[in-house]
């Protein structure tokens, strides 16, 4: 949905490396999301190639294609086709120590389509020590809704709504000896147009209604602003191994105030086997205008019960295996791996209650008394990687 | 005016490289291990963006997820 | 208002940015101001002790490498054929690792031999001396043993400003 689109967007769009130009490399990959009632899986084909010495070009390839039915599809029984198909394509440019960047990026699925374009701009300095990076980034979203007409699921021909998103992006890496590096990066985020989703509800309590609530449509404010500033250090360990931490803090206009962190490592053994293990924390305040049950109808200017807005904090653990090898009779590849990952997600909501209690059995459950959601997700993550 | 304020700070840091040059203390070729491709800040761009985009669709944060540089520093 | 004014700045940051950048990429000339070549003595590959003095009379060509930089490998074969086709004619190259442990460069060297000489520098003594700001660096030093062509970095091409150089001052 577009959430999912949102932040694709966001993260397709990778940032310029000064100095030099990237590897030629290919990656075909194959994601499997399991978790919350849904599956999401498909392919990410990636693939970087350098044009003579001072040009490289990017393209990628990434499909989501989604089955079964969220908490929220079960909640409201809306009509469910998912299928995400994004494709972008980028080039860069290396004069000397200064990296040019851009890209375009179309995101298309039955009720979401969006395109961005990105600029950056990668800077060496300081003896190749420090890269600074300037980077501007604009969205253009084009929002429709399903319905269900004659049996077949359709856009809502009554529905057609917008949205722009403008992303400007600092970014600072420095050596700080020969074994650690440690990177500063700042990004502000500014949204506008219809920002809501349309399918979702708001529910407020109602003493009229046997479950104890009834729903309404949320009403979302038609701008946000954010700003999310994070720092990493990234130490090589001497018996040779990295070790990473990193830490991020983000605020929003909306009120939500959230922080990340995260720790990895890194443990090559011998010649074909790299380890990685990492942990992520994610701690997350609820948006100023969220409730997972209203007090009465129309209580505020602005509500919305999605729980991407809720408190809650996650923990993310996570383990990958890769192993190289080489292809004789094909030279120019030079290095090749083979890699399976594994993460899994655990949330537990502070204020989003699993309403399907209510729903489905309100003689026990009353509104606002069911029990706090959680969501336990796997990722799974099989692919192959080419340098040449 | 954040955004303005963002910007003439960059552009300052920009000009003061080139009118300052500061002797670099990790010289080139002592870059070995920078140039480990396990202390590559981004090795698998393909995984990680994906699983910034799942961390991204069910959460409120987004953004200043990675930083580029590091590396061997050749040429 | 806002937009315009941000528009500015963002135009302002990106030439500010770029600007030191498209001077210095101009000004890094292979042409040196002459001065003497610092002497130096290292062990070979062959365990050996080999001295910058051992040449003076031929044109050196010395190169700095290390085994973990893409752009040394991917030049070093190019100058070992410069190599072979100029050293009867006076002319002499020496490869100098700048590693501390030589463990990576030797088996890379196994499976990537060259034939000439290659010296272990393990604790940046001529890297320093050379005052190496970039890797690879080259340089080349003429018969009577001042330094006149230095280059830094390596992209597919550079040798033929190499071979200018070893062929202008062979004659000398």
């Amino acid at each position: 949905m577009r959430l999912r689109t949102l932040a694709a967007l966001c993260l397709a769009a990778a940032p310029a490396a000064a100095g030099v130009l990237p590897p030629d490399r290919a990656d075909a990959l194959y994601h499997r999301y399991q978790g919350g009632g849904i599956t999401v899986q498909g392919p990410s084909i990636l693939v970087q190639k350098k044009i003579g010495d001072h040009f490289s070009i990017g393209a990628n390839y990434y499909q989501d294609m989604i089955s079964s039915a969220s908490i929220d599809v079960l909640l409201s029984a809306s009509p469910y086709r998912e299928k995400r198909t994004q494709k972008s394509a980028s080039a860069e440019y290396l004069h000397g120590k200064t990296t040019y960047s851009a890209g375009l990026i179309n995101s298309a699925e039955p009720d979401y389509k969006a395109n961005t374009s990105y600029y950056s701009v990668s800077q060496d300095m300081f003896g190749d020590l420090t890269t600074v990076t300037l980077s501007y980034r604009r969205g253009w979203d084009q929002i429709y809704r399903d319905i269900k007409a004659n049996g077949v699921i359709v856009n809502d021909p009554t529905f057609h709504q917008r949205a722009d998103h403008r992303v400007y992006g600092f970014s600072l890496t420095q050596i700080l000896t020969r074994n650690l590096i440690g990177t500063f990066d700042y990004e502000l985020s500014t949204d506008q147009g219809y920002l809501a989703s349309p399918y979702r509800q708001i529910r407020f309590a109602d003493p009229n209604n046997p479950i104890g609530y009834s729903l309404a449509n949320q009403i979302y404010p038609g701008t946000r602003t954010s700003d999310a500033f994070s720092a990493e250090l990234k130490y090589y360990v001497p018996y040779r191994a990295a070790l990473t931490a990193k830490y991020r803090f983000f605020t929003d206009s909306w009120g939500i105030v959230a922080h990340t962190l995260q720790l990895d490592y890194i443990q090559p053994i011998r010649h074909h086997w790299t380890l990685d293990g990492n942990v992520r924390y994610y701690r997350q305040g609820a948006a100023s205008f969220y409730s997972d049950l209203f007090p009465y109808a129309n209580y505020s200017n602005y509500m919305a019960r999605d729980r991407e807005l809720a408190a809650f904090h996650s923990i993310t653990l996570g383990i990958e295996a890769s192993y190289a090898f080489s292809i004789p009779r094909l030279t120019w590849i030079q290095k090749s791996t083979a890699t399976l990952s594994f993460d899994r997600m655990m949330i537990n909501y502070l204020d989003y209650r699993d309403a399907l209690y209510s729903k489905f059995d309100p003689a026990s459950f009353k509104g606002g008394a069911e029990p706090l959601y959680t969501l336990d997700a796997s990722m799974f993550e099989a692919y192959v990687s080419f340098w040449f | 005016m954040r955004i303005t304020a963002l910007l003439l700070a960059a552009a300052l840091l920009a000009l003061v490289t080139g009118c300052a040059p500061i002797q670099p203390w990790v010289k080139p070729y002592e870059r070995e291990h920078l140039a480990d491709a396990i202390m590559a800040l981004d090795r698998n761009p393909v995984s990680s963006t994906y699983l910034n985009h799942v961390f991204e669709s069910r959460e409120g944060a987004r953004g200043a997820t990675g930083g580029v540089g590091g590396g061997c520093g050749c040429n | 208002m806002q937009n315009r004014i941000t528009a500015a700045a963002l135009l302002a940051a990106l030439v500010a940015l770029a600007l030191p950048a498209w001077a210095a990429a101009d000004a890094a000339a292979d042409s040196v101001a002459p001065a003497a070549a610092p002497a130096f003595t290292l062990q070979s590959t062959s365990g050996q002790q080999v001295s910058l003095a051992q040449f003076k009379g031929d044109v050196v060509m010395i190169n700095f490498w290390a085994s973990w930089c893409s752009p040394c490998r991917q030049e070093m074969p190019l100058l070992d054929s410069i190599y072979r086709k100029y050293k009867d004619m006076g002319f002499e190259l020496i490869g100098v690792n700048v590693e501390p442990d030589p463990k990576s460069a030797n088996a890379w060297l196994k499976a990537t031999p060259v034939s000439y000489p290659i010296l272990y520098d393990p604790q940046s003594k001529v890297s320093q001396l050379y005052q190496v700001q970039a890797m690879p660096t080259t340089v080349i030093i003429d018969r009577s043993g001042t330094v006149r062509f230095l280059h830094r970095g390596y992209l597919p091409g550079d040798e033929n400003a190499y071979l200018n150089s070893i062929r202008s001052l062979i004659v000398q």
